[in-house]
């Protein structure tokens, strides 16, 4: 049976924990921010912490940055084992390369080496486990918009379930309708409105990319950073001004 | 009211968010990412199940699963199928050089030679005309390969080779080797292997044997028992005077 190659193993190791980090982060994100206040008026919580002079902005915003930390602390976790990991047999395949080479020239051994480095630990992944925190940050900010109105979490986490499929297509869906390909006034409508209401998740889906050998730069990075704080920013706010509204 | 109010500040800060997130996009076309087109083309190849995974942000665990299945058909010589899957890998992350320089070689390098041994095709013609067609596919992938990683040396390389085992054509797999050398982050024997390849074409000695002469005297380290052996010949073929050839290794 043939065996995978190291660059092979190496592309599939990554390509499948950093998925696995993004769809875990955000179903962190959805799940645990979706229970947050719907849990605490069923328990009543809710009316004993602004019986005291707690503001409901104050509230809410322990509430998401409870959450943001938490994602924080499981995103780091999730980074340190997959690096060890990859890290630990990045050494392995190092050491076996060495070994069997050991006869061969200096420089084609540095050769091979560099191959491995390149192909397995980059500097490049950093920003892309940085872009899927963001990613799970926003869901959680919009997640907790969405608890704000709804009445169960279950409810919370259906509509969010939507949501990403819907913004995981924003992006085609805004260039159809800025491009004006679509035809009759309600499909214009209709893209308008998902483009206009829906963030763009494709936006944060570098690190497929990146494990494919493509370097972010840094305004790149930048910009989707900023991106991601300001979708956070906004549907915390507007979290804040439904909750300034409901009838508790 | 408020839910009013609350879409109309959804809808005016999207209006906001749009220049941003259509920068981003002209960003991301400009380094080549996203370059996935989710179209129906797409979803009839990938199947529902897929089609969706690759939507939602996960394209690369789809391509990797479809990559795992190439190589059981590869396993099992199913050359049909490796080439599907591959063209499947290849749509879904095309920024993956890896995904490319392997579905070239297996068109080009393994079912070309399946093809040419094909016991139930008697006639040599048509295992010619296979074989053909498997390195014509494997031109493809590395041709298309290289339009979506223009900036990369590995699929030149790739393709400079298959010129040369393959067509046995030397000029292009030249141009080829030094259009990867060109490229940073190249490995160094790419200029070498450009200077051997145009050594090889008649009517180009000359530049052959001035690119080859170069290497020899940009360091030591050049000086290859090939090298020695190329420029050799093209002293004898151009006629080059005694004083002005390269020394005889010592015995």
């Amino acid at each position: 049976m043939a065996q995978l190659t190291f660059q092979q193993e190496f592309q599939i190791l990554k390509d499948v924990s950093l998925g696995a980090m993004s769809i875990f982060t955000s179903l962190l994100a959805i799940v645990a921010t979706a229970r947050l206040i719907p849990q605490d008026i069923e328990d009543r919580t809710v009316y004993t912490i602004l019986a005291k002079p707690v503001p409901r902005f104050e509230y809410l915003l322990g509430k998401i940055a409870g959450v943001l930390l938490l994602l924080a602390i499981s995103t780091l976790i999730m980074s340190s084992v997959f690096l060890a990991v990859l890290y630990t047999r990045e050494q392995t395949v190092l050491h076996e390369t060495v070994r069997q080479m050991s006869k061969a020239p200096r420089e084609q051994v540095d050769d091979a080496l560099r191959a491995v480095r390149a192909s397995a630990l980059n500097i490049d992944l950093f920003p892309g486990i940085t872009v899927i925190y963001l990613k799970a940050c926003l869901l959680a900010a919009l997640t907790l918009f969405v608890s704000t109105f709804a009445t169960t979490s279950i409810f919370t986490i259906v509509v969010m379930t939507f949501i990403y499929f819907i913004g995981h297509l924003q992006a085609t869906a805004r260039e159809y309708w800025l491009q004006g390909h679509s035809s009759g006034w309600i499909t214009h409508g209709f893209l308008a409105v998902v483009a206009l209401i829906f963030p763009d998740l494709q936006a944060f889906n570098l690190v497929d990319d990146i494990v494919a050998g493509a370097a972010i730069s840094l305004g790149l990075f930048a910009k989707t950073a900023v991106l991601g704080i300001f979708y956070t920013t906004i549907y915390t706010l507007l979290a804040v001004f439904v909750f300034y509204g409901k009838e508790l | 009211m408020r839910v009013l109010l609350v879409l109309l500040i959804l809808i005016v800060l999207g209006a906001i968010k749009l220049p941003m997130e259509r920068d981003l996009a002209v960003i991301h076309r400009q380094e080549h990412f996203r370059g996935v087109e989710f179209n129906l083309d797409l979803r009839e190849k990938l199947g529902q199940l897929g089609f969706i995974a690759a939507l939602s942000g996960f394209r690369a665990i789809v391509a990797d699963a479809l990559f795992i299945q190439a190589h059981v058909a590869w396993e099992r010589t199913e050359w049909s199928r490796v080439l599907l899957l591959f063209r499947h890998v290849t749509t879904l992350q095309p920024r993956s050089i890896l995904f490319w320089d392997m579905a070239a070689w297996h068109m080009a390098w393994n079912a070309s030679v399946a093809a040419m041994n094909d016991r139930a095709q008697p006639r040599l013609a048509l295992r010619v005309k296979a074989q053909r067609e498997y390195f014509a596919l494997g031109k493809d992938f590395l041709e298309r390969g290289i339009k979506n990683n223009p900036d990369r040396p590995e699929l030149y390389e790739t393709l400079a080779r298959l010129y040369r085992e393959k067509y046995k054509d030397h000029e292009r797999a030249s141009e080829f080797f030094a259009k990867a050398a060109a490229l940073p982050g190249a490995p160094r024997y790419n200029r070498r292997f450009s200077a051997y390849e145009l050594s090889y074409c008649e009517g180009r000695e000359r530049e052959a044997y001035d690119r080859l002469h170069q290497l020899y005297n940009e360091s030591e380290k050049e000086r290859l028992p090939t090298l020695i052996t190329r420029l050799k010949f093209l002293e004898n073929k151009l006629g080059i005077p005694q004083d002005e050839r390269i020394p005889d290794r010592a015995p």
